[in-house]
């Protein structure tokens, strides 16, 4: 990443006046600034995020953790629904709690938004990578690479993704599921941004100073990185943003189905799901993860936004 | 036109044989042995060897999964003998749950899917493009921010909460409409209709969120084009400018989307048709994986992607009519 801005710094125009020297990026964040929709996306962002690294410092602090039951918080006599209003929401549990268990809501969103966070981060990181890498190769080395980069993309992109994910998450062994549901989401979500950065790369490659690079003597390797690679980050960069929520989504939609995180450990999709048959009982536990659930992909629908407009104003979108 | 069709077509079959080999890999590959599961936890060795047999699971893969496809265009038999059952074209397999042709379950509850999806896609084709050619007119005004405001947030709502919300709000507590429980288009379009409707809402939502914000895109960009200014400067009213010139070009990047879109809802909106309870292919395949039917799982994977392959077909050869630019 800090090759990157390096990189895309060098080759900005050297600015006029030294002290007022602002890079490309710092211009970038002026402009997301600027914008209301932007910034209260950023900062809600930062806020879950915030909250999903600090989960276990912060349950501490409310005095629970995600699994452990309190019997005291239910009422038996009434099919364990949660003492109080607004299930139970008081001091002792911040969040009210889970009926029939009491497991503290609080402390479990909290972790859910870790696994739910963690999941659309490093789907959309292999993601991202992959679909570059791809991307790249087939728009710079054209020919018979092409042709064979573009039949995948093309296969991959016919597959019922959503059915296909449902059933290989279902059949497959109870490994690690983290890690298979990151790599089953990533396995169908490649192909878009290999064709945005395919396209951004052949109208790249025979620009001037590509053609310089390489009469002076510049391997492929070299040119991808230096030079095209920085020119196709942002456009990258925004359809990463705006991939999140859509992986954030799918997780969510997965564990919903039961195919996803499995049982104790929490994530929202999987809360939602428990939750629903208790909403005309206890609105406020299915109403809870389903917040934080719709603010995480609103908030980051918001970012991508602004910074498509910002680093892709046409184009990138085919 | 013909060759490229021909082409096109060769080339679809070619996904579709891949994609078909792909989950053949998978599914009988990597989970439990299916002939214990349909024999049942009491069963002798001996007998699971037979009901193996009788499945052809004792050949290799590659031999089963040619049997599979040939059992698609030609048919094919069962067992031997008296107790052999002929599955004539196209032969999916049969459930090892109900013991029945995979295409005839398919084909009963096909209708319910392809209700659903049809009718949710003209509601969210009307609501969508509607916002989005209405707010790309009116960039940055106050019409064009509400419905902004109101489909990134639609399109942020899990489809799962708003069929809840429509549950609760409109048959709970209103007690405006039945539960949804469908009812054949032929057995009365108003019951058909009005049972549907909750779900369309509910899928159409989403949808409609999505395509504003996309032909509002597409169409700024169109409406942003050189033969726009030409088009207004050589005094055409405004209304042929935006419908005949705008509109057209604005609406080709919709036009992919949707086919693939509606592709994949037409073999079945798993999410959707499980919480209203409708009766559809998403809700056979949701059964079918909970039971590990893996004929049944195949059969549904297989005909989604066969719409989905054939709506881009659709798609592709539909271009050449809306935009002049585009020809074979």
């Amino acid at each position: 990443m800090s090759t990157t801005i390096e990189t895309a710094t060098a080759e900005a125009p050297p600015p006029p006046v030294k002290r007022s020297s602002r890079g490309p990026w710092r211009l970038v964040w002026d402009q997301l600034w600027a914008k209301g929709s932007a910034r209260f996306g950023l900062v809600t962002v930062a806020l879950l995020i915030l909250l999903a690294v600090l989960a276990e410092p912060l349950s501490e602090l409310g005095g629970w953790t995600p699994e452990e039951f309190d019997k005291r918080a239910v009422d038996p006599y009434l099919g364990g629904q949660p003492i109080g209003d607004f299930g139970g929401i008081g001091t002792r549990h911040w969040l009210g709690v889970e009926p029939a268990t009491g497991r503290d809501l609080f402390a479990r969103v909290l972790h859910g938004g870790q696994v739910s966070l963690l999941i659309a981060f490093t789907a959309t990181a292999v993601v991202v990578v992959t679909g570059t890498l791809v991307g790249i190769a087939a728009g710079y080395f054209g020919g018979r690479t092409d042709t064979v980069l573009s039949r995948l993309m093309d296969l991959t992109m016919s597959f019922p993704s959503l059915i296909f994910m449902i059933s290989m998450m279902s059949v497959a062994k109870d490994v690690n599921r983290i890690l298979l549901i990151t790599l089953v989401i990533g396995l169908f979500t490649w192909p878009g941004i290999a064709r945005v950065v395919r396209g951004q790369t052949l109208s790249l490659k025979h620009r001037e100073y590509v053609e310089a690079a390489k009469v002076g003597g510049a391997r492929p390797w070299r040119i991808l990185t230096r030079e095209i690679l920085p020119n196709v980050s942002g456009p990258v960069i925004a359809y990463t943003t705006l991939l999140v929520p859509g992986m954030i989504a799918t997780e969510a939609a997965l564990s919903y189905l039961g195919v996803g995180v499995r049982p104790p450990t929490a994530s929202w999709g999987q809360m939602i799901a428990e939750s629903i048959s208790f909403y005309e009982t206890d609105p406020t536990y299915f109403l809870i993860p389903t917040a934080f659930l719709f603010l995480a992909v609103l908030a980051f629908t918001l970012l991508g936004d602004a910074l498509r407009d910002i680093l892709d104003p046409r184009g990138g979108r085919s | 036109m013909i060759l490229y069709l021909g082409r096109r077509l060769l080339g679809a079959l070619g996904i579709l044989l891949a994609i078909c080999a792909i989950t053949f890999t998978i599914f009988y590959l990597l989970p439990a042995d299916p002939a214990v599961a349909a024999c049942g936890k009491t069963c002798s060795p001996e007998r699971v060897a037979e009901v193996k047999a009788a499945m052809g699971l004792d050949q290799p893969v590659w031999e089963q999964f040619a049997t599979y496809v040939t059992g698609i265009f030609a048919g094919r038999d069962y067992g031997s003998g008296a107790g052999a059952t002929h599955c004539g074209f196209p032969c999916l397999g049969y459930s090892y749950e109900y013991s029945l042709p995979v295409w005839g379950l398919l084909t009963d509850r096909l209708p319910v899917s392809v209700s659903l999806a049809v009718g949710a896609s003209v509601l969210w084709l009307v609501l969508g493009l509607g916002a989005g050619v209405t707010s790309a007119l009116r960039k940055g005004g106050a019409v064009d921010r509400t419905l902004m405001v109101f489909s990134v947030g639609a399109a942020s709502l899990p489809v799962y909460f708003t069929s809840i919300m429509l549950i609760w709000g409109v048959v709970r507590t209103a007690g405006l409409l039945p539960y949804p429980s469908y009812h054949a288009f032929t057995d009365g379009p108003v019951a058909w209709a009005s049972n549907l409707l909750l779900p369309w809402i509910a899928l159409a939502l989403l949808y409609a969120a999505m395509y504003a914000r996309q032909s509002r895109n597409s169409m700024i960009e169109a409406m942003a084009e050189p033969y726009i200014r030409t088009a207004r400067a050589k005094g055409l009213p405004p209304r042929t400018v935006t419908v005949k010139h705008g509109l057209r070009s604005g609406m080709t990047p919709i036009l992919t989307i949707f086919g693939m879109d509606l592709g994949g809802l037409l073999a079945g909106a798993v999410i959707t048709e499980s919480i209203f309870g409708l009766p559809g292919v998403g809700r056979l395949f949701y059964d079918a994986l909970v039971r590990s039917d893996q004929p049944v799982i195949l059969g549904v994977t297989l005909l989604a992607a066969t719409f989905i392959v054939a709506a881009n077909l659709l798609v592709d050869v539909l271009y050449a009519y809306v935009d002049p630019r585009v020809r074979y």
